[in-house]
């Protein structure tokens, strides 16, 4: 086991590593990142002062190795929009996304596991096909066009919630339902799936005939085993709504690092982007390398294979 | 599903085996057509992306220019005498734009599939058949792709070098050839230890020959089912970077940038964003439904 847990860490250190570079040389895209991060009019002084600055006369593997120094210990530099240091910015609007992913996270629990589950149970009953029109529709809405729907009905027109706005809990409902529809839909799917395997299995059959009630045929039996899958698929699942939250957040005004990144684009602060993208790059690597020795905790057959 | 119909009677109508091979890839199958047309939900799915490409394709023919404006005009609701899903803002018929809308993503999605189909095509098979150090180069490639949020690097990428339909293309391509590439890659590994490629190689065929003649053509049925669920997504994909401006150039009539203007005219003009909300919605769900039904079709294991 040990073994394992030093070798996946490894790996997530050097994909962090890459991550890293793939931020590093972004800004080197369109040739000269000076051009990037100043406006268009910027005169010739600004633009040395600034090359002098930020030290891009040096070479690359240079600024790539004080770029990586810095911010290995939370250096990105300073914001150039609010000049502070763009870890601080990015790092105070943290709370929100996570409170958002979180809500969002909950909710598709929520609904994915009873419909997921039933789904599976009975099959092409009533409850089946409302699962499957719920993941067929979660998976073809857009976000950002359920987000407007919502505001035009529920704010606009019925006026029972705000449009927009943070801090109390009728600010969340909307976004929250938003952001997590896909999720619901793909989780629904997968419980469905997996349980309806499960249930073909021979020791389900077993259950039965020993003359168990559904239900504890469904607790005890089904659903623990079909919990392992699921859960691994999971812990992706809430990476990708700290991810996906950028478009919730920028429709509902909410102040999380997604409408921050949008904001930080359009005024070309740079380091504030670079942190976002960082951040959500790590969450999503730490969460997998937490899935990852967890399943090889449950699942000794992983543990010992490599 | 698929037992139930085994047992059916197959109709009196012969499908020359040219035709269900050039559809169902490797496998010969009879009487697709037969199996769609009982299918109501992917039927309803080719019919809706029939008629959306066919609306894309056609719009030049009723509405010469998209961007025609008459500010008397602006705002009319649906069901007007000339304008049957009302008009926008600038008083731009609603039809017309939507119909122009659909070619972006169409375009957008199909072009960066190949792309990306591609790429992951050539690297899936590198890396599953000569394994090694390769292998765990690209795997490591693979996982710092998913490590980024997509939608957060395509902001940034998009930011840097600017906006228009060659870079959305591009974008997209580039970073989505990691569901390709596992998935070929799998199969691969498993293609790699059987007789008929150890006999290719013992006859001296070239490996790039083996690659391409031999192996290829038996992940072609499961990069068509990827393939499909891809357009969808990148769809949804192309109209949320529309919706942000990131998009095509704001001329160009594109359903996410409809939306985008749509939301400003929110409490005004409901139709403004629910119906390029509607287009979307329902040509994601076609090729959704589609590609369910290619992968009961072709497929019946492949997990995505």
């Amino acid at each position: 086991m040990l073994k394992f847990i030093i070798r996946r860490s490894v790996q997530a250190v050097l994909v962090m590593l890459g991550v890293s570079f793939v931020v590093f040389i972004l800004l080197f895209l369109k040739g000269d990142p000076v051009t990037t991060l100043l406006p268009q009019d910027a005169t010739q002084e600004q633009v040395d002062q600034l090359r002098r600055d930020l030290g891009f006369n040096d070479p690359l593997p240079v600024q790539y190795l004080r770029f990586l120094s810095k911010a290995v210990r939370g250096d990105l530099g300073d914001s150039l929009f609010e000049s502070r240091p763009a870890t601080n910015v990015v790092l105070e609007r943290v709370p929100a996304t996570l409170q958002l992913a979180v809500a969002a996270f909950v909710l598709s629990l929520l609904i994915a596991f009873p419909i997921g589950i039933l789904s599976a149970a009975r099959r092409n009953s009533f409850i089946d096909y409302l699962g499957r029109i719920l993941t067929y529709v979660g998976q073809s809405v857009p976000v950002f066009w359920l987000g407007l729907l919502m505001i035009l009905v529920f704010a606009v027109n019925l006026h029972w919630l705000p449009t927009s706005g943070y801090g109390e809990f009728k600010n969340i409902i909307m976004p929250a339902i938003a952001l997590g529809l896909f999720t619901t839909a793909r989780t629904t799917r997968l419980v469905r799936s997996t349980m309806l395997e499960v249930l073909n299995q021979e020791y389900i059959r077993t259950a039965r005939a020993k003359g168990l009630k559904q239900l504890a045929i469904l607790q005890r039996h089904a659903l623990k085993n079909a919990l392992i899958p699921i859960v691994t698929v999971l812990g992706l699942d809430f990476a990708t709504l700290l991810g996906g939250a950028v478009i919730t957040e920028s429709i509902f005004a909410w102040p999380g690092i997604g409408q921050l990144a949008i904001k930080s684009i359009g005024r070309r602060d740079y380091p504030v982007v670079q942190g976002v993208v960082l951040l959500v790059a790590f969450g999503y690597v730490l969460i997998n390398l937490v899935v990852d020795l967890l399943y090889a905790y449950l699942n000794p057959r992983i543990r010992y294979s490599k | 599903m698929s037992s139930t119909q085994q047992g059916q009677v197959i109709p009196a109508v012969i499908i020359p085996a040219e035709s269900s091979r050039e559809i169902s890839g490797v496998r010969k199958r009879k009487s697709w057509r037969y199996r769609l047309l009982r299918n109501p939900p992917a039927l309803s799915g080719v019919i809706i992306l029939v008629a959306v490409v066919l609306m894309a394709a056609t719009a030049p023919l009723f509405w010469p220019d998209p961007n025609a404006q008459s500010l008397i005009d602006a705002r009319l609701p649906p069901g007007s005498p000339d304008h049957v899903l009302g008009t926008d803002d600038l008083g731009r018929d609603m039809l017309a734009r939507l119909a122009y809308g659909a070619q972006v993503p169409l375009l957008v999605s199909l072009a960066a599939v190949i792309i990306s189909g591609t790429m992951g095509v050539l690297l899936g098979l590198v890396s599953g058949y000569f394994g090694g150090w390769l292998d765990d180069l690209i795997s490591w490639l693979a996982n710092v792709q998913l490590a980024f949020p997509f939608i957060l690097l395509s902001i940034a990428v998009i930011a840097v070098i600017g906006q228009g339909t060659l870079t959305l293309i591009a974008v997209i391509g580039l970073t989505s050839w990691v569901v390709y590439s596992r998935v070929v890659r799998g199969e691969t590994l498993a293609l790699r230890e059987r007789e008929f490629i150890e006999a290719a190689r013992a006859l001296g065929v070239s490996t790039s020959r083996i690659l391409l003649r031999h192996i290829l053509p038996n992940v072609i049925t499961s990069l068509t089912v990827i393939a499909t669920f891809e357009v969808a997504r990148i769809i949804i994909l192309e109209s949320a970077l529309s919706f942000l401006s990131l998009g095509v150039d704001a001329k160009t009539p594109s359903w996410g940038e409809m939306l985008a203007r749509g939301q400003q005219q929110l409490s005004v003009a409901w139709w403004m964003p629910t119906f390029p909300g509607i287009a979307i919605m329902f040509t994601v769900l076609a090729v959704n439904l589609v590609g369910d039904w290619l992968r009961e079709e072709l497929d019946p294991r492949l997990q995505l």
